[in-house]
């Protein structure tokens, strides 16, 4: 699944953007260290190709429903760590602008978490050590759907904990975890088998092409450290500054049940000058059947200044949003007829 | 099988609208990127409960659609087919969130639809965002930018690349979907089992495909960067108004409630 813009924070956005971009960076190098430029054209055309796969759908056994290859696992066995992730990335680049999924705040999150596991995590420590130089048919069924699984798992965790420390929505911890991982589990044993598939018929048909990424040892020097220091640092960041946009302004839960409960009381002298203010403006209003009544002396009660807030806001947004169509409809119109003119 | 074709056929037409000749296509792609960045950070900081305050940010998508003269039906079809996947999540916000927190009449409403719809408004404007981004600047301008931007420029050539057989590809791909369709009867041979060959085959074509234009690449030079004649850019005067006008406006509507004191002055409540 992937991450969306409306359910992430800003904070949780930030960080896993730098986490992606850093890794990015760190890929890039790799792979023109590599020096092998028959890759350049390699990596474009199979992320292309990820595109054209999924417009291929089929039934799911058992279920009828249909399912599309997700891609990240193949693209790993394919190219190999590094070159994977740049192309699950620009993939997803692709995804979040020409179709908004996902979104451009989002695709840290979505990146690191499609990326990330299946290339640095799923391929490397699962699927090879499985396979290893021997990879028959039966054995590679099994590490594809062993990787493709722990990859999903990790990737749909991502989701869980991006969107729980994002706190736009509201689906508890625990509960959002027993919905995703289940669901996450059926599409890895999926995405396992078919792109166990995929690949004993290249290696039936092309034995050489999986053969020269298997034995391209980019993993003796992959530098664990750095990328336990990339984790650490996306880590500090959302912890660092996730707790420093809590402490500024509280919860905004919190923040609506102090609004609703104990309000400070207003000095005496504000107070009068308030309520003079908005009988003023009560009498000039255009709509002042709607006002909440005050009684001199009685503070309002926390409920209806609630309600007269939220209805000025129904009626100022629905207001703004005719302000804002309006700009539009004339900025047409005018650009049209300048248009014409030319 | 005619979805399959319409969405190929979507994608192709976003990128189409790119070319057009407008003011805001004429900027340089740098600040349409940054600015768009920054619309939706300050979309998204907003409280979970917000509403009110954030759709004066319509404005920025109602006036770039105007001025960049984009099928404001399209747009809006592109941004529906995404919600979904947001609401989806939302959806469960009035479940587990019954704080009331309005009351319109005898009705009680929940925080959770309040979240929810701010979910929904937070979907609009930011899928619309990036489509717009992409309608009003084209993707290799994007790159262009991001690649100025300090993107690694391996990461930029892939982009480039992708971007350039996208099409190609995804072209095969509806092909053969469509033969197979065309050969199947209900579900029969839409199952798992030839699937696996039926992309391993475009699969092996598509890596055929690469070591060709590898070879031709490498007849005609190629050293590991991606030269291409794109509309000359220049950071200009326009783009700093451009920023700067759009930037503040996105500081202010942030800080101060727009509607809620517009509704205000005709409620007489006090923001």
């Amino acid at each position: 699944m992937h991450m969306a813009d409306a359910l992430v924070s800003p904070a949780v956005g930030g960080a896993f953007w730098a986490a992606a971009t850093g890794t990015i960076a760190y890929c890039s190098a790799r792979v023109r260290k590599d020096l092998d430029d028959r890759k350049v054209p390699l990596m474009g055309v199979l992320g292309a190709f990820v595109f054209a796969a999924q417009m291929i759908n089929f039934t799911i056994p058992a279920t009828g429903s249909s399912g599309h290859l997700g891609g990240g696992l193949l693209l790993a066995i394919l190219l190999g760590p590094s070159a994977a992730y740049l192309t699950i990335a620009s993939v997803l680049m692709i995804q979040a602008l020409f179709f908004a999924d996902g979104g451009l705040l989002a695709l840290g999150c979505n990146i690191f978490n499609l990326g990330v596991f299946p290339a640095f995590i799923a391929y490397p420590l699962i699927y090879k050590k499985l396979v290893g130089h021997d990879p028959r048919q039966s054995r590679m069924v099994a590490a594809s759907i062993l990787a493709a699984v722990v990859a999903l798992q990790f990737g749909s965790l991502g989701v869980v904990l991006q969107t729980v420390l994002s706190g736009v929505a509201a689906l508890p911890f625990d509960t959002f975890l027993l919905l995703m991982q289940p669901i996450h589990l059926g599409i890895g044993v999926v995405e396992g088998v078919v792109t166990a598939l995929v690949v004993s018929f290249i290696y039936q048909a092309r034995p050489e092409i999986l053969e020269s990424t298997l034995q391209q040892k980019p993993l003796g020097d992959l530098p664990i450290k750095s990328l336990l220091a990339t984790f650490l640092v996306a880590t500090l960041l959302i912890g660092g500054v996730l707790s420093w946009f809590v402490s500024e302004n509280p919860d905004g839960l919190e923040w609506s049940i102090a609004k609703v409960t104990g309000t400070p009381e207003l000095p005496e002298a504000e107070h009068r000058e308030h309520q003079r203010l908005a009988k003023i403006q009560e009498e000039t209003a255009l709509l002042p059947d709607y006002a909440i009544p005050t009684e001199e002396g009685e503070a309002r009660s926390a409920a209806t200044e609630r309600m007269g807030t939220s209805l000025s806001g129904l009626l100022g947004g629905a207001m703004t949003l005719i302000v804002c169509s309006l700009v539009g409809v004339f900025l047409k119109r005018r650009s049209a007829a300048q248009r014409k003119e030319a | 099988m005619l979805s399959i074709d319409g969405s190929f056929l979507d994608f192709k037409q976003l990128d189409l609208l790119a070319l057009r000749q407008t003011p805001v296509h004429r900027l340089d792609p740098r600040a349409k990127v940054l600015t768009t960045l920054c619309f939706i950070v300050c979309v998204v900081s907003f409280d979970r409960y917000q509403i009110s305050a954030m759709l004066p940010f319509m404005i920025y998508p109602a006036v770039l659609m105007a001025v960049g003269d984009l099928p404001f039906g399209y747009i809006l079809r592109k941004i529906i087919i995404v919600i979904p996947f947001a609401l989806l999540i939302g959806l469960f916000n009035p479940v587990f969130d019954r704080q009331v927190l309005m009351q319109i009449g005898s009705l009680d409403i929940w925080g959770g639809w309040i979240s929810c719809f701010s979910i929904l408004i937070r979907a609009i404007l930011t899928a619309s965002a990036a489509i717009i981004l992409v309608a009003i600047t084209g993707f290799p301008a994007i790159c262009e930018a991001l690649e100025k931007l300090k993107m690694p420029q391996t990461f930029a050539v892939q982009l480039l690349f992708l971007y350039r057989y996208i099409f190609v590809l995804t072209d095969e791909g509806v092909r053969t979907a469509r033969a197979r369709q065309l050969r199947t009867f209900g579900n029969r041979g839409l199952g798992i089992r030839h699937f696996g060959s039926l992309v391993g085959h475009l699969l092996l074509r598509t890596w055929e495909r690469a070591e060709r234009i590898h070879m031709a690449m490498l007849a005609r030079g190629f050293t590991g960067e991606v030269h291409s004649s794109r509309r000359p850019s220049h950071f200009g005067r326009t783009e700093v108004l451009f920023m700067a006008g759009w930037i503040t406006l996105f500081i202010l509507l942030r800080l101060f409630n727009a509607p809620q004191f517009l509704g205000g002055l005709f409620t007489g409540t006090m923001p």
